[in-house]
């Protein structure tokens, strides 16, 4: 089908003089200026005519342009500059997005409490990806180190615990305050490390499985945690109130600097008082987002990181080339629940809130889907497809039901069929472009070659 | 016999009803070249997948170096010394040359994740020393300038040889090549039977061969070993073994040895 609508349009072009070999013989730089030049001004006219003109839409054609058209790979330090420009352009997002056009049908650029969202599913995306990227281990629960993280922040940073009276740089507390204050700085990280623990513990028994059926043990594990949550405000009938229940743990402690960095340094002393408080916390999910690629980048290229793929290619070879799979493949599941279980903690100090109802299954689902729309195994990738999908969820549909709703006057409520449209998005993302939209190279080469991994094994010497 | 390196005491493995090796006693003595022959389903890639722990015995014993290594892990196995190539290629496909043999590095580099990402002075060394021998040992292999082409690319005798430098680079004492020269034309399989012998000399290996083509066995082997039926039905040197009776018998059925 692909083939076809190309041919048209060379037909077309070669009518007007332009044929395959004239474009071919064209400098690179000069055919991708063109390529981009029509797409930017197919957009700019859709803009103008279905949307919401301003002035900003001119300045966006710009940035993308100079950002796109040039082989930046090719210079020196040049593969660091479109990546900066998009971290450049992510944390001036609050100055601007309220200036920016409106692009027919999705609407308004989304408000910056929706991207604090993006931002935290993108490192939720990114553990994952640890898991079902490298490792290439299929995990329908990570949903499970999600709600530990939230309840990690629950535990340590609100008044769950009221017979308690624990502070520990905490900010923001009020006149007879009890339970658990632990900053939240510190709260992410033994998030991130009690998750991780969780993490090794699920894998234990789990990991000796293979695919399918590591899948749906993984999916019993996601099932486990919520219900563990819901029914945790009388443990084990003990009356110990662990998780408060159906009510989930409300508020929760903001994070801060304190007052004397707030005097001494203009660090906000605490973001929940804080005017800029939707900024504030993008600015620091962005920087957890970087950590987190930071340290994807990093293993990547690891003698940990090799074996992961080695695992995910042929487990069999692996083990013979003296991989020790259940640690190696325990590694990759506590990695990736480290950084679900920081994200999760923000996520629960952001909503102020951590409840039973967060924790669906459908929630491991969605973040696989962003991994794998936007490319297993691809950071980019995979960064795009949870900024996309959580942008969908949360602002982008409520748009598009809205627009059609205004254009064929009639109602339209898009965001319940939201499910129905990620399974759409990907059964066409499998059937099209099964290796996502920016793939791994050797991803790519899989999903079209095959790996061969069939099991040479008694199941009993998987192990480790 | 001084000091074997591999030795199996009555190994024994049964799956259901089925015996795929009974009672096996066999030895590898240090420094040696062993063949191990036998018609289709005797049992030579069974008793191969039990001395790299890809199967556990049902009984017996696997001792290799020293220590009993009956029951462990294939990656333990390969910690102690013994590389393998496989008899169908299993390389990683998608991975270049050079990170397949960095991947057979595993064991012998020690990085761990934390230094990973902290990319601490050591692990830079480490990496940068395991990347030069990677190299060296694909040229050794005869896989020069192939470094960066993916596995699925290479040629099917550049496959084979990027098989035996990913087990080499796990820095064996003992290199177990199941059919190595399956599929090679006469002239490669004269060159990798030379190779063979090369790698005994140079990299002071013992070396354990699963073989058809008895050119290859007879020309570079110490000692034969045939498997019938998953029995041990003869062993010595190769000159001994061609005239067994029981060999002749189980290779050309009972009708030649009393024509």
């Amino acid at each position: 089908m692909h083939l076809r609508v190309s041919e048209g349009w060379w037909a077309a072009l070669g009518a007007a003089g332009m044929s395959h070999e004239r474009w071919r013989a064209l400098p690179r730089t000069a055919r991708r200026a063109v390529t981009t030049g029509v797409w930017l001004a197919i957009l700019l006219v859709l803009i103008a005519f279905f949307g919401v003109w301003k002035t900003t839409a001119l300045a966006l054609a710009a940035v993308v342009a100079l950002l796109v058209v040039p082989v930046w790979t090719r210079l020196p330090y040049g593969k660091f500059v479109v990546p900066l420009a998009a971290l450049g352009l992510a944390v001036a997002y609050p100055y601007y997005f309220g200036s920016m056009p409106q692009v027919p049908i999705f609407g308004p650029f989304p408000q910056v409490s929706t991207m604090v969202v993006m931002m935290i599913f993108t490192m939720m995306a990114l553990g994952l990806n640890f898991v079902v990227g490298y490792a290439g281990l299929l995990d329908l629960g990570y949903v499970a180190f999600y709600a530990m993280g939230a309840y990690m922040a629950g535990w340590f940073a609100s008044s769950q615990f009221a017979h308690q009276k624990l502070d520990f740089g905490a900010v923001g507390l009020y006149e007879g305050w009890s339970g658990f204050h632990i900053s939240l700085w510190l709260v992410l990280l033994m998030a991130g490390i009690a998750t991780a623990i969780v993490g090794v513990l699920i894998g234990l028994p789990t990991l000796r499985l293979r695919g399918d059926y590591l899948a749906i043990v993984t999916l019993g594990f996601g099932e486990i945690m919520p219900q563990i949550a819901r029914n945790g405000d009388s443990l084990f009938g003990t009356g110990f109130n662990l998780t408060n229940g159906t009510n989930g743990i409300t508020p929760i402690d903001g994070p801060g600097f304190g007052n004397w960095a707030e005097q001494h340094l203009h660090l906000p002393a605490n973001y929940l008082n804080a005017a800029n408080f939707d900024s504030l916390y993008l600015w620091t999910a962005i920087v957890l987002v970087l950590i987190t690629v930071f340290c994807s980048l990093r293993l990547r290229d690891s003698r940990l990181g090799r074996a992961w793929i080695a695992i995910r290619e042929d487990e069999t070879a692996a083990a013979a080339m003296g991989i020790p799979l259940m640690r190696t493949k325990t590694w990759a599941y506590a990695t990736g629940a480290f950084f679900g279980g920081v994200a999760g903690a923000y996520y629960a100090s952001y909503k102020s809130g951590a409840f039973p109802d967060d924790f669906f299954f459908n929630i491991s689902v969605f973040i696989l889907c962003m991994v794998i729309l936007g490319g297993v195994g691809n950071i980019w990738g995979v960064i795009f497809g949870a900024c996309f999908l959580a942008y969908l969820d949360r602002e982008g549909l409520a748009n598009v039901g809205a627009w059609f709703s205004d254009h064929l006057h009639r109602q339209i409520d898009v965001p319940k069929y939201e499910f129905g449209i990620f399974g759409a998005i990907l059964v066409i993302t499998m059937l099209f472009r099964p290796e996502g939209l920016i793939p791994s190279q050797r991803r790519a080469a899989e999903f079209h070659e095959g790996v061969h991994d069939e099991p040479l094994y008694d199941a009993e010497t998987a192990g480790a | 016999m001084p000091d074997p390196i591999l030795e199996t005491h009555r190994l024994r493995k049964e799956f259901g009803g089925l015996l795929a090796n009974a009672d096996v006693d066999f030895t590898v003595p240090r420094g040696a070249i062993v063949s191990l022959i036998g018609p289709n389903g005797a049992g030579k890639t069974t008793f191969f997948n039990q001395l790299t722990g890809v199967y556990k015995p049902t009984a017996g014993d696997v001792w290799f170096d020293g220590e009993r290594m009956t029951g462990k892990p294939p990656h333990a196995f390969t910690q102690r010394g013994i590389g393998r190539t496989f008899q169908n290629i299993r390389l990683f496909q998608n991975m270049t040359a050079l990170e397949n043999v960095l991947v057979g590095m595993h064991v012998r580099l020690k990085g761990n994740l934390f230094e990973a990402i902290a990319r601490t002075p050591r692990v830079r060394h480490e990496e940068r020393d395991a990347r030069a021998r990677a190299r060296e040992l694909l040229a050794y292999c005869g896989l020069a300038r192939k470094d960066a082409v993916i596995g699925r690319n290479l040629s099917y005798g550049d496959q084979r040889r990027l098989e035996v430098a990913r087990a080499l680079a796990t820095d064996p004492k003992l290199l177990l090549l199941d059919e190595p020269t399956a599929g090679m034309n006469p002239q490669e399989t004269a060159e990798f039977t030379t190779f063979v012998g090369r790698l005994r000399e140079e990299k002071n290996l013992s070396i354990l061969l699963i073989e058809h083509d008895m050119r290859v066995v007879m020309g570079v082997s110490d000692r034969v070993t045939v498997l019938d039926y998953g029995e041990k039905i003869a062993e010595g040197t190769p000159e001994a073994i061609q005239k067994d009776e029981r060999v002749i018998e189980a290779y050309l059925g009972t009708g030649a040895v009393h024509a």
